[in-house]
């Protein structure tokens, strides 16, 4: 597949492993944003084919470990009503509420439905007039485009019996809050490839300069990740701390014009909860005004809602990337796949998970297969 | 998060007032609407998430940044090959499968 | 930012109390799809409902199929349920699927497959016509797979009871070699072969519910295993050395991932796997990309993975790729004694991943 296989290429990625090693003298802790990439370095086992010296800890980009208790819980009120059929990415059906995930209520009769598209919500109302049809719009940037054009042609097209619970978080915010906390040990990043793809980098400018860290917008596949460290790296070793392009041939800094017009019409940015990490001021996406009537929370009047997170989950610190799945005590003993305790363990995307599926939940140096040095 | 993958778009068409495309992805084909990207042509790439494509690929973009990744290390490689514990230089195909418990 | 730190602290403290954590473990009270998936889920149902009543050491096995001794003759025995949706798609339905599957669990204990048994239950509503199809399909794929159907039952239940229609096969089968085929018998050493292109049968049926078209013809690969397994052992006899041959499964619903966790665990061996070793037919690929799945978990119904000697295996791969559903049969790993239970692969790009099972259905995803 074009523009896929080149860059998951094994000597492009020895030798960018190569010229790490060569370029590094200083131990450097580096965080790349997105859960998308985190899921591609352990899947493809990328961190063992880095130095010792580099120490990558997963960052908060993961939109389901996010998604705070209390809207998981308004999703599950609002999908036991009978005449709601509910639609959700794949991703959000295991996430444990206060009581069950979307699969014991479908199993109670609930109508779930996995959706791949916003679009196909769409199809689904047109198709069931006498249902409400609401739609999980969770997802950081990348996905606010997608999201924010199903309420769109929900209003022009007339589509009443749809609507959304919309729980959009942005990416800066987090990282300020991870950088701002005094317990910050992280000093570069990989940003976020796809969700640059749709904003641009602009905003990370001010970031990268008032913290003077280096953060270099990166894609996903091997060699992106491998080229994003290498470029993060020399700039730590230079000194510097700026926002440079890795996946130049994905996005440009100002973004996608056309698809940042559709999402400011359609959504505001407000205040969020983040799971595990609390209230980041306008750190998030709401329906404006105009959409008012599109709003699930409103339509089903759930918003009085409130639920407190487990306290024993770290997924908090996960997140902000001050621990590691392994430093949890009830990582891979009382919190597993099957039995999750908290966000970043459900989501096949959370760093727990992806670290559980690959195995690291047994001792990491018994996978340590090929030596990254 | 956000996974989003390149395709080639094949086809362009209006539908349900959208600009749509069929967009072929190794050896399937999916539906992706185009409103993000209306200037794309039949032949381009797009990145296209949760069936949407979000940017178009900068091909030449493409081309010259992996061209310089191909040439990565040759240059240091002029200075002094590295050569590790193993007798071993630094270009290498493959990072070997070493067994644990057996590992040095 | 005070008030996050706080936060931080606070779950820290309370991540250190952990000893006192009066945390309910979550789990399922009702069925859910995901005890169907093949995954954890489904192995935690059989261990706590199932075997917990059915203890004896055949069952214990948790072959495909139970090898039975009955007088001097070693005869095996299967079953399984088929609830496919939709029930026609490229390359089968759910008629050809329920015979062969079952031909494929008794070929899989080394069994030559004699008969079948089927028991359809029937919605009421199901064009009779659509019936008709299913059965002429079954029938041709029992000439095919030279079994015979002796026996069935056949119920209706309500609209809205039952899918279209559900088919249970059992079948019987005759093992006259001396095989010793168990999940438990892989030792270090030993290599994995693979027989083909993974993933076809579980794409085929999803591209069907999420439109996805393909480039040529995917379809599913839904084949009756037998004749390739009697070459195979043939191969074996000739060599002599039919203990060579450790293990056979066809790894159906949760894939090849599913399959190779359950050998290991069972033979308590490690495995090593080959990412760049593995076929996957381009549309498969490209539709696990697009939808985030991994082939590795997708169901196959045409393919086989065995266990063998290391000094068999090359020999074997020869002898598999002469037959029309082995032409692309590979080693695609090996059997080693370290970190039993647990399959490890090298990646395209020269990391390591560990290759677990999922404990529920694998779910297309956005992130």
């Amino acid at each position: 597949m074009k523009y896929l296989d080149e860059y998951r290429d094994g000597t492009i990625a020895a030798k960018l492993a190569d010229e790490i090693k060569r370029v590094q003298t200083k131990p450097w802790v580096i965080m790349e944003v997105c859960g998308g990439q985190t899921h591609s370095i352990v899947k493809n086992g990328i961190d063992y084919l880095l130095p010792a010296g580099v120490e990558l800890v997963h960052g908060p980009g993961c939109p389901v470990c996010v998604t705070p208790l209390e809207m998981i819980d308004k999703a599950h009120a609002i999908a036991r009503r009978s005449h709601v059929i509910f639609c959700s990415f794949g991703d959000m059906l295991r996430v444990p509420g206060s009581h069950g995930d979307l699969f014991s209520i479908q199993s109670l009769g609930g109508d779930v439905r996995v959706v791949y598209s916003p679009l196909d919500c769409l199809k689904i109302a047109k198709a069931n007039p006498d249902r409400q049809v609401v739609f999980f719009a969770i997802g950081f940037e990348t996905t606010a485009p997608a999201n924010a054009m199903l309420a769109w042609r929900a209003k022009v097209d007339g589509v009443e019996n749809i609507s959304l619970l919309v729980s959009h978080v942005l990416v800066p915010p987090a990282m300020e809050a991870i950088l701002s906390s005094p317990r910050n040990r992280v000093q570069g990043f990989l940003g976020p490839g796809h969700v640059c793809a749709v904003v641009g980098y602009r905003e990370y400018e001010p970031l990268s300069a008032r913290f003077k860290v280096p953060i270099v917008i990166s894609g996903f596949e091997p060699v992106d990740i491998l080229e994003g460290v290498l470029m993060v790296i020399r700039q730590l070793e230079e000194g510097r701390g700026e926002v440079e392009n890795q996946y130049s041939r994905v996005l440009t800094r100002a973004g996608n014009e056309a698809a940042q017009a559709l999402v400011m019409k359609v959504f505001e940015v407000g205040d969020r909860k983040w799971r595990g990490v609390g209230l980041i001021p306008q750190s998030g996406y709401h329906l404006r005004a105009e959409f008012a009537a599109f709003d699930a929370e409103r339509r089903f009047d759930v918003e009085a809602i409130q639920t407190e997170e487990p306290a024993i989950c770290i997924a908090g610190e996960i997140l902000q990337g001050i621990k590691k799945p392994h430093d949890c005590p009830a990582f891979g003993t009382a919190c597993d796949p099957q039995h999750p305790l908290g966000a970043t363990m459900v989501s096949a995307e959370g760093a727990c998970a992806a670290y559980y599926a690959y195995g690291r939940h047994l001792k990491p140096e018994l996978v340590h297969i090929g030596e990254g040095a | 998060m956000c996974l989003a993958i390149p395709g080639k778009v094949i086809s362009v068409y209006e539908q349900a007032g959208m600009r749509m495309a069929k967009v072929q992805f190794g050896g399937v084909m999916r539906e992706a609407c185009l409103e993000y990207v209306p200037e794309t042509q039949p032949g381009q790439y797009v990145l296209v998430h949760v069936g949407f494509a979000i940017s178009t690929i900068d091909e030449d973009e493409a081309q010259r940044t992996y061209e310089a990744l191909a040439e990565l290390g040759e240059l240091s490689e002029l200075d002094a090959p590295e050569v590790d514990e193993n007798g071993e230089t630094a270009m290498r195909l493959m990072t070997p499968m070493v067994i644990p418990g057996r590992e040095g | 930012m005070a008030e996050l730190d706080e936060k931080a602290e606070g779950l820290a403290i309370a991540a250190e109390g952990f000893g006192q954590c009066p945390l309910p473990i979550f789990e399922h009270p009702q069925i859910v799809m995901g005890h169907g998936s093949g995954g954890k889920l489904s192995a935690e149902l059989i261990e706590k409902v199932f075997l917990n009543s059915f203890r004896n050491p055949t069952l214990e096995r948790m072959d495909d199929q139970a090898v039975l001794q009955i007088g001097g003759t070693r005869l095996a025995f299967t079953t399984d349920g088929f609830v496919v949706t939709p029930i026609f798609f490229p390359g089968g339905d759910i008629g050809s699927l329920a015979v062969n599957g079952t031909v494929n669990d008794l070929a899989m204990g080394g069994a030559k497959p004699l008969y079948l048994a089927a028991a359809f239950i029937l919605e009421e509503g199901l064009p009779a016509d659509e019936l008709k199809r299913v059965v002429e399909s079954m029938r041709l794929a029992a000439d095919a797979a030279g079994v015979q159907l002796v026996t069935g039952d056949t119920k209706v239940v309500n609209r809205g009871k039952g899918d279209k229609v559900f088919i249970t096969t059992t079948g019987i089968g005759i093992v006259d070699r001396a095989t010793n085929l168990s999940a438990d018998r892989a030792r270090p050493g030993d290599k994995i072969i693979l027989s083909g292109y993974i993933g076809d049968h579980g794409i085929t049926i999803l591209s069907q519910r999420e439109n996805l078209e393909f480039e040529g013809e995917l379809q599913s690969d839904c084949a009756p295993l037998h004749g390739l397994v009697s070459e195979m052992l043939d191969e074996a006899e000739d060599a002599n050395d039919l203990g060579g041959v450790r293990c056979m499964r066809d790894p159906t619903r949760g894939g090849v991932a599913t399959t190779l966790n359950e050998i290991a665990g069972k033979s308590r061996v490690g495995m090593l796997l080959r990412e760049d070793t593995i076929p996957v037919r381009d549309s498969v690929r490209g539709a696990c990309e697009v939808l985030g799945l991994d082939p590795l978990y997708v169901a196959n119904e045409g393919k086989l993975l065995a266990v063998v000697s290391k000094e068999l295996a090359e020999g074997m791969v020869a002898r598999m790729r002469r037959h029309p559903l082995g032409l692309e049969s590979r080693i695609i790993g090996e059997v080693v004694e370290t970190h039993p239970g647990m399959v490890l692969m090298q990646t395209t790009v020269g990391g390591t991943r560990v290759v677990d099972v999922l404990f529920g259905e694998q779910l297309p995803r956005i992130c």
